[in-house]
């Protein structure tokens, strides 16, 4: 009898615990649509076709856009994809096809402590290296900062990428005389090349809405400018200038900025998804 | 010509192994880079405070007196504050994940969670400055007020402050830690789940005695995870802590971390002076960052003996 009734406690215990982590899981789904729902709501009204094709307008003049941060946050993230994919790739292949030794594990272990550096501290490594030496913000210097925050993800994601790839197929490449950098560039990579562009998108995606290491390196600018030597501007650092702005209508642009941020990264996270599904290597 | 096709074989080896170690020699270069830049860029700043730049409590950039401790102080007291809100959650969730929701829902609430690790720092900040401070201001913290026998809620409730800061910086760590604790625990095999019911334990207990015990050092490493995540966390933060450089218990009064005085500071600073002690601001912070993820990759590394969990 007694034994009944402390089992009957023990499971009721358990069923309150697992109705608050229930709990726990539907408020934070709950919090994502409330943020998201509210990004959309804000943004939508303060989204029009002068957003995406005007310059910003000084304060108190109604119109204008972000244009020119719009394209120069592709300048910038481009630039920085330029830098950090060769390198990234052609490590993660010595990483998976040559790494044995010592020299593989001070690599391997440089780029693990690279993946912890800060954003904002990125920026300052960036700043110390190209703004103080060239005397000026720079597009440039932007996107130093962003190459140092993507190199390592590219690196870990292409070589977990690489060690998807079954040995089976580089044997069997190995076996019909084919050298081994042939296999690697002809198999290796060819297998791998789905997983890779995943890797790449969200290394992009990730990088593409920050902020903080461009501040002090690719600063911001009013005007148009394409010049990698230059101050530019950028989404993420207009919509920080605007949100802490006390002006309504920079606020309402700010929400918007918002909003083409979200769609953006939602956009390549789900294109990465698909992309991994339909082409994952399957030996 | 065979012979001679070996050789432009082994030429095109050669050449090609070459360029891919010079690449990753280019990581070394990198890695060795960002501390002697942050070491020799703070060397000014450095020489003139010595370690008594830890412990000041000054920041005045006219007078040209720096000291990092309110910066230091608010940085881990948010942080601190962040993870003990965002460890229940996180853990409730990969427990739901892991032991409770049928198949067909994890896949969707799983891809919802790393959505809501995507959605970059900016959008917090916007949502936790014009939406989350001002519903703090009015009803949270004048709620909370009625505690004010206890030190942390003294004060008066502005919205932009400690707490604030600390519900964001939980809301954006909550994924990193339910994502790799959810990796952890699916590692655990079914026979020991099976062992504990076996012994007539209650599902619950099977989670709370047997796999959580099971996982608690790769548990531990996503908490350090996120943790070293929560304190190099910059823009939303600097949006809604009010920055202020205080060292308060209150949570209702203004703060100021490292990186949000970084994000602030740095483009106006002037003087030689004042960019060097931000720039050692950034060192402290590079450090502080370093040895954590260090320590939680370890931990994560034993826990699987070298296989590999995603999303670390």
């Amino acid at each position: 009898m007694n034994g009944g009734m402390r089992y009957t406690r023990r499971k009721i215990t358990g069923h309150l615990m697992f109705a608050l982590s229930l709990f726990a899981a539907l408020c934070t789904v709950l919090v994502l649509f409330w943020i998201l729902g509210y990004v959309f709501i804000k943004g939508a009204s303060g989204l029009n076709l002068d957003f995406f094709t005007k310059l910003p307008t000084p304060v108190g003049v109604p119109g204008g856009g972000m244009a020119n941060a719009i394209v120069g946050s592709i300048e910038v993230v481009g630039m920085a994809a330029l830098m950090a994919v060769p390198i990234g790739v052609a490590t993660a292949i010595y990483l998976s096809e040559y790494g044995r030794g010592q020299l593989a594990n001070v690599v391997r272990f440089t780029a693990d402590v690279l993946s912890g550096v800060p954003a904002i501290v990125a920026g300052i490594v960036a700043y110390a290296l190209v703004v103080s030496s060239m005397g000026r913000f720079s597009a440039f210097s932007g996107s130093v900062a962003l190459a140092l925050l993507m190199l390592p993800i590219i690196i870990r994601s292409a070589e977990e990428i690489f060690l998807t790839v079954p040995n089976t197929l580089r044997e069997a490449s190995l076996a019909l005389g084919v050298p081994k950098w042939r296999t690697i560039m002809k198999i290796v990579i060819a297998t791998a090349g789905g997983g890779l562009m995943t890797g790449i998108m969200l290394a992009i995606a990730r990088v593409g809405g920050e902020a903080a290491p461009l501040l002090f390196t690719a600063f911001s600018n009013s005007f148009w400018n394409i010049r990698p030597d230059q101050p530019i501007a950028t989404l993420p650092v207009q919509l920080f200038n605007y949100a802490i702005s006390p002006y309504e209508d920079w606020h309402r642009k700010a929400w918007a900025a918002a909003l083409v941020l979200i769609f953006m990264v939602l956009v390549l996270n789900v294109w990465a998804k698909w992309y991994a599904l339909r082409n994952s290597p399957k030996g | 010509m065979r012979i001679g096709r070996e050789n432009s074989h082994n030429e095109g080896e050669r050449a090609f192994k070459g360029l891919i170690m010079l690449f990753s020699l280019i990581v070394l270069v990198i890695g060795g880079l960002v501390v002697y830049e942050l070491v020799s860029a703070s060397d000014l700043s450095f020489k003139k405070f010595g370690f008594g730049f830890l412990l000041g409590t000054q920041w005045d950039p006219v007078q040209e007196v720096f000291g990092a401790l309110p910066f230091i102080w608010g940085t881990f007291y948010t942080s601190t504050l962040a993870l003990l809100l965002a460890l229940p959650v996180s853990l409730g969730i990969a427990i739901f994940l892991t032991e409770l929701a049928p198949g067909w829902l994890r896949q969707p609430i799983g891809f919802v969670i790393e959505l809501l690790a995507a959605i970059p720092s900016l959008v917090y900040g916007i949502w936790g400055l014009f939406v989350l401070a001002p519903i703090f201001q009015t009803y949270v913290e004048p709620f909370l007020g009625r505690f004010s026998f206890l030190p942390f809620f003294t004060g008066y409730p502005l919205g932009l402050g400690i707490l604030t800061a600390s519900v964001i910086v939980a809301g954006m760590i909550v994924p990193t830690i339910s994502a790799i604790s959810r990796e952890v625990m699916y590692t655990v095999p079914d026979s020991q789940r099976e062992g504990g019911l076996a012994l007539g334990m209650t599902r619950w207990e099977v989670v709370s005695k047997v796999v959580v015990p099971y996982s608690r050092s790769g548990i531990l490493g996503a908490v350090i995870l996120g943790y070293g995540r929560a304190l190099g966390e910059t823009m939303a933060v600097t949006m809604v802590i009010g920055n202020t450089p205080k060292i308060s218990l209150s949570l209702f009064e203004p703060g100021y971390t490292i990186s949000s005085a970084l994000a602030n500071e740095f483009a106006e600073a002037v003087s030689k002076m004042h960019v060097s002690a931000l720039v050692e601001l950034g060192l402290i912070l590079f450090f502080i960052s370093i040895i954590i993820n260090t320590f939680a990759k370890l931990l994560l590394w034993r826990m699987n003996r070298g296989m590999k969990v995603s999303g670390v």
